[in-house]
């Protein structure tokens, strides 16, 4: 698809993302209904597809999961740019999108962790920064064991997707009672998937 | 700040050497982690480095789990800083997203046809199945920490407990759960650590 985007379009693009960066917590995945609101629905510079694999992709590559927005910002400027059909011209104006989106959705969160962690690590012996730490720890333990529970629980069918479902079992005691390598365990699923087993 | 007396208790056997260390370290660290970065970071961090105790890694990834942005990313933050100031911080948080961001865009436009392809979305779930495996993994091995948990490992796990309901089941929004357990457990805490200490 093609768009064309004014500075000023840059401009709201570039504070979308930052209006977006301290209402993400737990995690930059959470923001992604609002970004799907803006650019797919409300703005149409990004189709559905493009918002999708977006997702996907940075799911299946390395890195953070907030490399899907870097992906999104690539995809709108493609699409300003004509398309990767319309050679370098677009690449840059590609690039231009992953520095506006990936600066904005960066720039409040990160100060605001760094000065309140510096801040917290000064005063670590406060009774109050103290108990904050304790009283969390078994609230975020369990939202790891629940992310993992609701990543599988995806899967709506039973029938056919139980497969899936002994995969991450079989994942979860294979990571907490051995060393084998994470990335032989993810070529593992990804073999699984390639030959349609899952 | 360098050079910090890893005096408070259980203190890790040791620290990034320097700045490149903390870039170099969180680059490989963000290139092994598929599907998100967290199972690498404990083994990496903890395991493997040992930059922290599995209680001081449980301590900031609550920090790095409540405040807004990528909990990696958080946690990258306040390590770097930690250790070498907001140079530190920089030095860590470029580490995590340079070589990531690279790579997923040159993937990008490998992949632009392929993506819909059954075999590429096949990977991608048995991948996908796979990291949601990882995640709950890491959330089993933390629970040694809470060993050391002023509450106590009965109460904590009546904490997990009713979390894991709240968010796994009953899908209530992140932030109500954060917001109304969250200072509960913490007033607890707080009281907990009082009577340690007079005990």
């Amino acid at each position: 698809m093609s768009i064309t985007l004014t500075l000023a379009d840059w401009g709201s693009l570039f504070l979308h993302f930052i209006s977006l960066s301290l209402l993400a917590v737990g995690g930059a995945i959470t923001t992604a209904p609002d970004i799907h609101r803006y650019l797919v629905d409300e703005t149409h510079w990004l189709s559905d597809t493009q918002f999708t694999s977006s997702i996907a992709l940075a799911q299946g590559a390395p890195g953070p999961n907030v490399m899907f927005v870097a992906l999104m910002g690539w995809n709108v400027g493609l699409n300003a740019g004509g398309g990767l059909a319309a050679g370098w011209s677009a690449i840059a104006l590609a690039l231009w999108g992953v520095l506006i989106t990936m600066v904005g959705i960066m720039i409040p969160s990160c100060t605001l962790t760094f000065v309140a962690t510096q801040w917290a690590h000064r005063n670590r012996d406060m009774l109050a920064v103290k108990a904050f730490k304790t009283g969390m720890a078994p609230i975020v333990i369990a939202l790891l064991i629940a992310t993992g529970w609701l990543l599988t629980g995806n899967h709506e069918n039973p029938a056919k997707d139980w497969p899936l479902w002994v995969l991450t079992g079989a994942t979860t005691l294979i990571v907490w009672k051995t060393k084998t390598h994470l990335l032989i365990l993810l070529g593992f699923g990804a073999l699984l998937g390639a030959l349609g087993w899952i | 700040m360098s050079g910090i007396p890893k005096a408070h208790h259980g203190a890790a056997a040791n620290a990034p050497k320097s700045k490149t260390d903390l870039f170099v370290s969180f680059t490989l660290l963000a290139l092994q982690g598929f599907g998100g970065v967290l199972t690498v970071v404990q083994r990496e961090l903890v395991d493997k480095k040992q930059w922290l105790t599995l209680d001081e890694f449980v301590e900031d990834w609550a920090v790095a789990q409540i405040l807004p942005g990528p909990n990696v990313v958080n946690l990258a933050l306040m390590l770097g800083g930690r250790h070498f100031g907001i140079s530190g911080a920089l030095a860590a948080l470029s580490g995590l997203l340079l070589a990531p961001t690279a790579l997923v865009l040159l993937l990008a436009a490998a992949v632009a046809g392929v993506a819909d392809t059954p075999t590429a979305q096949g990977m991608l779930r048995g991948m996908g199945a796979v990291s949601a495996g990882l995640i709950a993994a890491v959330g089993i091995k933390l629970m040694g920490a809470l060993k050391n948990n002023p509450m106590g490992m009965l109460t904590c796990m009546g904490i997990g407990a009713f979390t894991f309901v709240a968010i796994g089941l009953l899908r209530l929004p992140l932030a109500w759960v954060l917001l109304s357990l969250g200072p509960l457990a913490s007033v607890w805490a707080a009281h907990c650590i009082k009577q340690r200490a007079t005990a």
